[in-house]
């Protein structure tokens, strides 16, 4: 039994009923890591006496608690002893935290993020940090200074991004579960193009403290995983309020479990038009409309919908976005920590020496579109206009969701594509969130679940949406769809050799 | 420079050929006991960086999360000076890159200030002037630079370390609108404001140590001409008379810049107290453009009216106020009026008094207070809360003059004594052997036998020469060692020399 592609709840289940140890789940995963970290270049850090020193103090908890399993105690938790991998730009004390750039290559958090606390207060087992594009600005995770993931699928394609260590991680069974981060599609997209399971939550409900910023205003903590149980319990234990987050939700569910019923019979499903258009594959479209007529079958109401502004999310998306993260990245200047050019004789040499060698290409784009943006004199027409647009997309989801419980689309136009093949293009990079970004800049959830192969055997996702804190929506109809789909692959030829 | 000090020499700015416009920037750093956007303490002169946490350090991250007891200080500031509360306030960012800046931008309020709208009213003695204020806001105070080597200047020095504990205290700025029409106005709108952050307890307000710290925009033109001047900031104003003494140096310096006819720049001026000069730090051109935009880590802050009322019925009596009780509560004229308002202590104190005092007494507790009391206690360098004289001491002190039992003169060393030792009067004077003879028969004894032995005097007098019956009162007291109660020796004078035929 590979313990490495089980589920998280069953491995929960049986380490409940002591079959196995979580010292036997962590050496599998290791086991599986270090084979496969050469060809996926998933992890940027993973240690393995750490991993194990984790996992036997979890076992030791377990046994002290063995016979008095009472959730409602507290006592005993769905991630007491499961191996969690955890995107790097997440803090992680006195582990190093790179954000995936030069700048912070060597940086030590002093302080755990909040959704780091959660797990660690349910002793789970942090089993390292995971590759992304640099300060999760990407598409593809080619934006790494620790150099590419690859695609489980396919090696010589990508994984998505910017979340590509933690798709790729769960997808090949390098560990059951992951937290991303989402701020235009980072976690939905990597799933979809990974064949995994990717759940960007309410803006709010989860802490944002101890999250490296990219854009502050569309920035959200999710996990991701291979089922759509699996997320539901990760959810439930990392969201709620946080008094370090001002802007945290007070009030939201706890216990995500509740809502994992097949039931969506007379579920009124809503197609946006804009996300089924001449931009996406001919093959998503197809498996899309394949999941809708399952959806009808299934006795949900399913019709096409137009939400026309749309049109300009990507538009609005790369004006609020690179804007927020040229704010948000002044703080790396080599004065207090991070990497510093030594040679520099000047403060204001040492700031642009720094920055420049520290930051990649992408993250230097970004910064100098969003520090022009905000400049006296262009605010207006950039920063200013992109808001005012952002309320237009805004109130085309609330007319919607005035009609529909939820919305279904593509989670990306296209299946993984070739390492390369856009990393000359950021246009058509950009692209790559089209069916995402609306989300983000509306504040709502959306889960990303694979609905089928293409014809080259890469994973195709479908994306649910619901409003603002109607997570209960998206998990049944994601538990219903997984479990009609029943798609239950894995890129297990990678251990093939 | 140093054709800017010849120039000086022959400037020609007079009160009445031009009109200068000032306005003021007033940085209030907020006596609360965590900072802004952090749990952390505030400390003056504690070890450099031992007050910080991820949060003022600005690790990467990490949020802010507003301080609710630095907003309510703000209300009040903002509701003292009558401004306009308003319902909704953003934070903003103010990007610019420093090193003593951990974020390198400072959360700051922009277009939604906290309150805007409101005024002071500055006594000038003769007149008062009512200065407008454009707006009150809260924002954070960034770190310290130390350069390292001896001068101390950026300059020359091999490296700068920063120390982080002020990164992050709470911050309060009020605008002026361009109403301060004079150096001598700008100072005692400062001295006003001061008091009043006193009065409302938010500040300890030290100039000295940078917890209340004002820059100046000023410019000047030619009286009656239409338009305005073009104006220079200046910075580094850290004294009442600094202040004062930076502004009439730039109202020299741009009137010799115009009758020279040349330009006055636009431009960043620093104030240095040695030279009692300005000299640019840096112009217009060079001016950061700060890309403001809201802040996206904080939710904007709502005040609804219970809120501000709450503030407001938590805010004590004002000194305009307080001077108002005075004069029509207590009969006291404007002056000591206004001096006893001006410190909250001072004015404790003398209500103190007034609650033990007869009505008619108050303008003698005044006197007191304002002479002898005020020179002793600024002698010593302290502030009257901490005087040893109890307010019930004062008014005993000011009952046995009242009474007669002691003489104004013997008073006064008794109140020194009192001042220094903590004594009731009652003690000092019996120790003392000062008590005022205030029996007529014992002091008629006395006076007969004066009016005997001056005869040539009390001829003098008789004739005519009023001025004469000073000697005879001179030689009664001489007589009594000065115990003698002088207005009951006059009155016994003027009868006895009136009978004596
Ligand atoms: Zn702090």
């Amino acid at each position: 039994m590979r313990l490495n592609f089980l589920p998280a709840y069953e491995l929960k289940n049986m380490l409940q009923k002591r079959e196995i140890s979580s010292e036997d789940i962590a050496s599998q995963c290791l086991k599986a890591t270090e084979r496969l970290q050469g060809k996926l270049n998933a992890y940027i850090y993973f240690d393995k006496e750490h991993m194990l020193s984790q996992a036997r103090a979890a076992d030791a908890y377990l046994k002290e608690i063995c016979g008095s399993f009472n959730k409602k105690d507290g006592k005993y938790f769905d991630f007491t002893g499961i191996p969690v991998a955890v995107k790097d730009n997440i803090c992680t004390k006195d582990i190093k935290t790179t954000c995936a750039s030069k700048i912070l290559s060597d940086y030590v958090p002093v302080y755990d993020a909040t959704v780091i606390q959660r797990l660690k207060s349910q002793k789970y087992v942090l089993s390292g940090k995971l590759n992304m594009d640099e300060f999760a600005m990407g598409s593809s995770n080619e934006n790494s200074a620790f150099g590419p993931v690859k695609n489980p699928w396919d090696t010589e394609r990508v994984p998505g991004g910017s979340s590509g260590g933690p798709a790729a991680a769960v997808a090949a069974g390098l560990v059951p579960c992951s937290l991303g981060s989402d701020t235009g599609g980072s976690i939905r997209q990597p799933a979809s193009l990974c064949g995994v399971v990717g759940l960007k939550p309410t803006y709010g409900l989860v802490s944002r403290y101890g999250l490296v910023a990219f854009a502050s205003s569309l920035d959200q903590i999710g996990p991701i995983t291979r089922n759509v149980t699996d997320s539901a319990n990760l959810l439930s234990a990392i969201c709620g309020w946080d008094e370090y987050d001002s802007t945290s939700i007070n009030g939201g569910l706890h216990d995500y479990c509740q809502f994992l019923y097949d039931n969506i019979k007379g579920l009124k499903i809503g197609v946006p038009q804009e996300l089924m258009s001449g931009g996406v594959d001919a093959a998503i479209k197809e498996s899309v409309n394949g999941v809708l007529k399952l959806a009808e079958s299934m006795g949900a109401v399913v019709e096409m919908t137009s939400l026309p502004s749309f049109e300009y999310a990507l538009s609005v998306y790369y004006i609020i976005a690179p804007s927020e993260a040229s704010s948000n990245l002044s703080r790396f200047d080599g004065v207090r920590y991070g990497y510093r050019n030594r040679d520099a004789t000047s403060l204001r040499s040492m700031y642009r020496s720094t920055r420049a060698e520290g930051f990649g290409p992408e993250v230097k784009r970004r910064i100098m579109i969003g520090t022009y943006c905000l400049s006296s004199g262009y605010y207006d027409a950039y920063y200013e206009k992109a808001q005012r647009v952002r309320t237009l997309i805004i109130n085309d989801f609330k007319k919607a969701f005035g009609k529909y419980d939820v919305l279904i689309s593509p989670s990306s136009p296209t299946t993984a594509f070739k390492i390369g093949e856009k990393s000359d293009d950021p246009l058509s990079m950009y692209m790559s969130d089209i069916c995402t970004i609306p989300v983000n800049l509306a504040g709502l959830p959306a889960i990303s679940i694979p609905s089928g192969l293409s014809e080259n055997n890469l994973p195709i996702g479908v994306q649910i949406i619901a409003d603002t804190l109607r997570e209960d929506l998206i998990f049944k109809t994601a538990y219903s769809l997984e479990k009609a789909i029943n798609f239950n692959k894995l890129p297990v030829h990678l251990y093939e050799q | 420079m140093s054709s800017e000090k010849n120039n000086l020499k022959n400037s020609s700015y007079t009160d009445s050929s031009y009109e200068t416009i000032i306005g003021l920037e007033t940085h209030v750093e907020l006596a609360t006991n965590t900072k802004m956007f952090c749990g952390c303490a505030l400390s003056f002169g504690a070890e450099p960086n031992s007050k910080t946490c991820p949060v003022c350090l600005g690790m990467p991250g990490t949020l802010p999360v507003i301080n609710k007891r630095a907003v309510e200080f703000a209300v009040k500031i903002a509701i003292a000076l009558h401004c306009k509360i308003n319902s909704y306030s953003i934070f903003h960012r103010k990007n610019y890159f420093y090193p003593d800046m951990p974020k390198n931008y400072q959360i700051s309020q922009y277009d939604y200030p906290l309150g805007s709208s409101g005024y002071l009213d500055v006594n000038m003695g003769d007149y008062t002037r009512r200065i407008g204020i454009t707006r009150v806001h809260m924002e954070e105070d960034t770190g310290k630079l130390i350069h390292t080597g001896s001068s101390g200047r950026i300059s020359e020095s091999d490296s700068s370390i920063v120390d982080f504990n002020r990164a992050g205290t709470p911050l309060i700025e009020i605008v002026t609108e361009p109403d301060i029409k004079s150096p001598a106005e700008a100072k005692e709108y400062l001295v006003a404001l001061r008091t009043l952050l006193l009065y409302l307890d938010v500040s300890d307000c030290s100039m000295e140590q940078g917890s209340l710290r004002c820059d100046a925009n000023i410019s000047i033109k030619k009286a009656g001409s239409q338009g305005m001047g073009v104006k220079t900031e200046i910075k580094n104003l850290n004294s009442f008379r600094f202040l004062q003494r930076g502004l009439e140096y730039e109202e020299q310096r741009q009137a010799a810049l115009i009758e020279n006819g040349e330009k006055v720049m636009q431009q960043t001026r620093h104030y240095d107290h040695i030279t009692d000069s300005t000299k640019a730090l840096r112009s217009k051109e060079e001016a950061h453009d700060y890309r403001y935009f809201p802040d996206p880590d904080l939710v904007p802050v709502f005040m609804d009216d219970d809120m501000v009322e709450g503030i407001k019925s938590s805010i004590p009596e004002l000194p305009s106020a307080k001077i108002e009780r005075y004069k029509s509560g207590f009969g006291l004229p404007e002056a000591d009026s206004r001096f006893l308002a001006s410190d909250k202590n001072t004015a404790a104190y003398f209500e103190s008094c007034a609650a033990l005092c007869k009505k008619d007494r108050l303008k003698s507790v005044s006197n007191w207070i304002i002479g002898d009391f005020t020179a002793l206690l600024n002698k010593a360098s302290i502030s009257i809360s901490s005087a040893k004289i109890k307010p019930s001491g004062l008014c005993s002190l000011i009952d046995m003059i009242e009474s007669g039992k002691i003489s104004i003169r013997s008073a006064k060393s008794v109140f020194e004594e009192m001042f220094n030792s903590g004594k009731e009067p009652q003690e000092i004077v019996k120790g003392k052997d000062m008590e005022q003879i205030s029996d007529g028969s014992v002091l008629e004894k006395i006076i007969d036998d004066v009016i005997n032995k001056n005869p040539s005097v009390v001829e003098q007098y008789k004739s005519g020469k009023e001025k004469a019956i000073g000697f005879l009162i001179g030689q009664v007291m001489a007589a009594t060692k000065g115990k003698a109660n002088p207005a009951l020796v006059n009155e016994i004078l003027i009868k006895r020399l009136k009978l004596n035929p």
